[in-house]
């Protein structure tokens, strides 16, 4: 699904990516954990295509193509999604218009024909309920006056309108209390699928609690200096990332 | 080819035109104020950013020659719109193209059309609110006017339908002028609401439109107000917006304009009793390389008034605009609370805007404020999109658009929003294929 050869980046002519390896197949959930500042963002800003991210080595197979030569656009309508830590609000364009506009790209890159409006509203109401946001969201600006909760289940629900092949969640579980974070794992619990990865980032061990990983990777400056199964994630949380840092591991 | 002297070749157009005796006070009067007015150079403090120098290149002082036009239906029609209709093209009223109904408590009509009563009343009414000391253009409205709308309605009657006003330009043999006029008057609590539209044919125009509009609203009454101007992009329009707000009156005004090669708009309110309220709303658009300027006046002259000013504007390309919104509060304007909000988008390197918040507060007890903002486009909010599958462009264009549907999404006829929006969007693109989500367009 996705092979990280010495991914190397920066920003801003600091090096943040130092050579990162990664290979994820089909199904699986990788978790990136690390402590602030070791790359973990730059890395779902990096594979999604934002701009001011200067790749400099290393190569990304994306399901047999290279992920790095594609507009952030064409990722995303490759099947790739990133749900943002920070989900922007975009007053005046409503929610609606903006789920549309989305779903009708990918399937358009996928040689199928846009969903009449009927058809698409009728899916994105199941989809709200699905992931517990009241239909009325959907005319109000994209995420315009969300709660932090709101903005994630927002997130969420575009991941299942758009069915990407690989979704990355970028600390989806910051500034969410527990019972948000439980209707948010929900929703992505219910995407699992044997053809679907995802790559969760994150601070904190919690979120791995709910949405269980198949492998852990600690991610410190700029690398991958540790993997193993879900149980890394607890070690870690027990012993700090001071663990990693102090060079222990 | 020599500079041409616009003052002079006016008060010749003004003396070789024959007007109607009930409005020879008003014209008597406007033609003195023009003479002692000199031609704005960018000197002019109030002209510092808008070059007239257009107007010394071509003669524009001589009458339109003619106002045919066959066909312009549908250059203003506005789907599920009933309303009193008066249609005028380039000044000239045509009575087969308009329609008003009779409404208990409704006196609309154009001025030459009027009965001997309601051109007493017209003449009498007329001039009083227009502001003439510095604003050139009206001063020469004053001088010249002939024909125009009377709306006026009377004591508790709220009209069932809007009055929707049209002028429509067209290109002359030769450079010329064009004047309209529209007269307001509400009695105390009546209620109206008026559409002006601008528009034009879809060519390159000679014709300079001044336009003026004068409206008292009486105590506790209201007057909804709609200006949109959509005319050709070289389009000449001096217009004039003036209000004079009673006790407790209401003024809600939404102003849409879309750029032209001079498109200037002064607006004055005065809120002269206490306890009145101003709403206005504006959006301008230039691009290529249109010029808007918008001088926004509201005088604060007795207690407990408010004021709520929003204008946004998208310079695309070349385009420049101007925006000078001066609220001006006087010592006996006690609890005042004015707000005045001016946002801005440029999309280009070259685009420019110029504009001027003023606050001129006199009064101890008052809660202002005022806020100008200019931007590019948010780059944050153009990679969501894109990393949803959104295409850049598409991506530029509804991030465009939000801007300013925000605020057309609070004008409350929708029958006008519908034919706004497509018009709006069409300024950033003429490719439907990248505006269908926008305007929910499902004929692409």
């Amino acid at each position: 699904m996705l092979t990280i050869n010495n991914l190397q980046a920066s920003v801003e002519e600091k090096d943040i990516l130092k050579g990162l390896n990664i290979e994820i197949k089909p199904g699986e959930i990788h978790a990136i954990m690390g402590p602030n500042g070791a790359g973990k963002s730059t890395l779902g800003n990096v594979l999604s295509g934002r701009e001011g991210y200067e790749v400099t080595g290393g190569t990304v197979d994306f399901d047999g193509k290279e992920l790095l030569e594609m507009d952030a656009e064409e990722r995303a309508r490759e099947g790739l999604f990133l749900a943002f830590q920070y989900p922007v609000e975009i007053p005046g364009v409503s929610n609606l218009e903006f789920l549309k506009a989305s779903v009708d790209a990918v399937r358009a890159h996928r040689g199928e024909e846009p969903m009449n409006s009927v058809e698409f509203l009728k899916l994105a109401r199941e989809k709200c309920k699905a992931v517990n946001l009241d239909q009325n969201f959907l005319k109000r600006g994209v995420n315009e006056g969300f709660s932090g909760g709101e903005k994630k289940r927002n997130e969420i629900m575009q991941m299942m309108l758009l069915e990407p092949k690989l979704c990355i969640l970028d600390e989806t579980d910051s500034g969410l209390d527990i019972d948000a974070l439980q209707v948010v794992a929900e929703g992505v619990n219910s995407q699992r699928d044997p053809n679907r990865s995802f790559i969760v980032v994150t601070h904190y061990q919690r979120l791995l609690d709910y949405i269980v990983p198949d492998f852990v990777h600690v991610l410190a400056d700029g690398k991958i200096v540790k993997s193993g199964g879900k149980e890394l994630a607890l070690e870690l949380e027990e012993k700090g990332y001071g663990w990693i840092e102090n060079g222990d591991v | 080819m020599s500079a041409i002297d616009f003052n002079q070749q006016a008060v010749s157009l003004i003396n070789s035109t024959k007007k109607a005796d009930f409005l020879a006070a008003v014209n008597a009067s406007g033609l003195e104020q023009f003479k002692t007015l000199p031609f704005p150079t960018r000197k002019t403090e109030d002209w510092k950013y808008t070059s007239l120098f257009a107007l010394t290149k071509q003669d524009y002082n001589t009458p339109v020659q003619s106002s045919d036009a066959q066909g312009i239906e549908s250059l203003y029609q506005v789907a599920g719109l009933d309303a009193h209709r008066l249609v005028f093209v380039n000044g000239v009223y045509k009575a087969e193209l308009s329609k008003i109904d009779a409404e208990d408590g409704l006196t609309l009509v154009s001025f030459l059309q009027a009965n001997k009563d309601e051109q007493a009343a017209i003449g009498a009414a007329i001039g009083k609110v227009a502001e003439t000391e510095r604003n050139l253009f009206t001063a020469l409205n004053n001088a010249q006017v002939s024909d125009g709308v009377y709306l006026k309605v009377a004591k508790n009657v709220q009209l069932k339908k809007a009055v929707q006003v049209v002028h429509v330009s067209t290109t002359q043999k030769a450079a010329a002028s064009a004047f309209s006029r529209c007269l307001v008057e509400l009695e105390t609590h009546a209620q109206a609401t008026l559409i002006e539209q601008f528009v034009s044919t879809d060519e390159e125009q000679n014709v300079l439109f001044n336009q003026t509009t004068e409206a008292v609203v009486g105590d506790g009454a209201k007057l909804n107000h709609y200006r949109l101007n959509s005319e050709h992009e070289s389009s000449l329009h001096f217009g004039g917006l003036y209000v004079d707000l009673n006790r407790d009156s209401q003024f809600e005004s939404y102003q849409v304009l879309l750029g032209g090669q001079i498109k200037r708009l002064d607006v004055l309110i005065n809120h002269n009793v206490g306890g009145s309220h101003c709403d206005m709303t504006g959006v301008y658009l230039p691009k290529n390389n249109q010029h808007v300027d918008i001088h926004s006046y509201i005088e604060h002259k007795a207690a407990n008034c408010t004021t709520d000013e929003v204008y946004r504007g998208i310079m695309a390309d070349q385009s420049k605009a101007v925006f000078n919104g001066r609220i001006h509060i006087l010592p006996d304007a006690q609890k005042t609370l004015a707000k005045l909000s001016n946002k801005n988008l440029l999309l280009s390197d070259k685009a420019q805007i110029n504009s001027k918040p003023e606050l001129e507060i006199y009064a101890d007890d008052v809660q202002c404020a005022h806020g100008v903002t200019v931007a590019q486009l948010d780059e944050t909010a153009k990679f969501y999109l894109r990393s949803r599958g959104i295409g850049a462009l598409e991506a530029d264009i509804m991030l465009s658009f939000g801007f300013i549907n925000e605020l057309l999404e609070s004008i409350p006829l929708e029958a006008l929003r519908d034919k706004m929006r497509p018009l709006m969007a069409e300024q950033f693109t003429s490719n439907r294929e990248l505006t269908k989500h926008i305007l929910h367009d499902e004929t692409v």
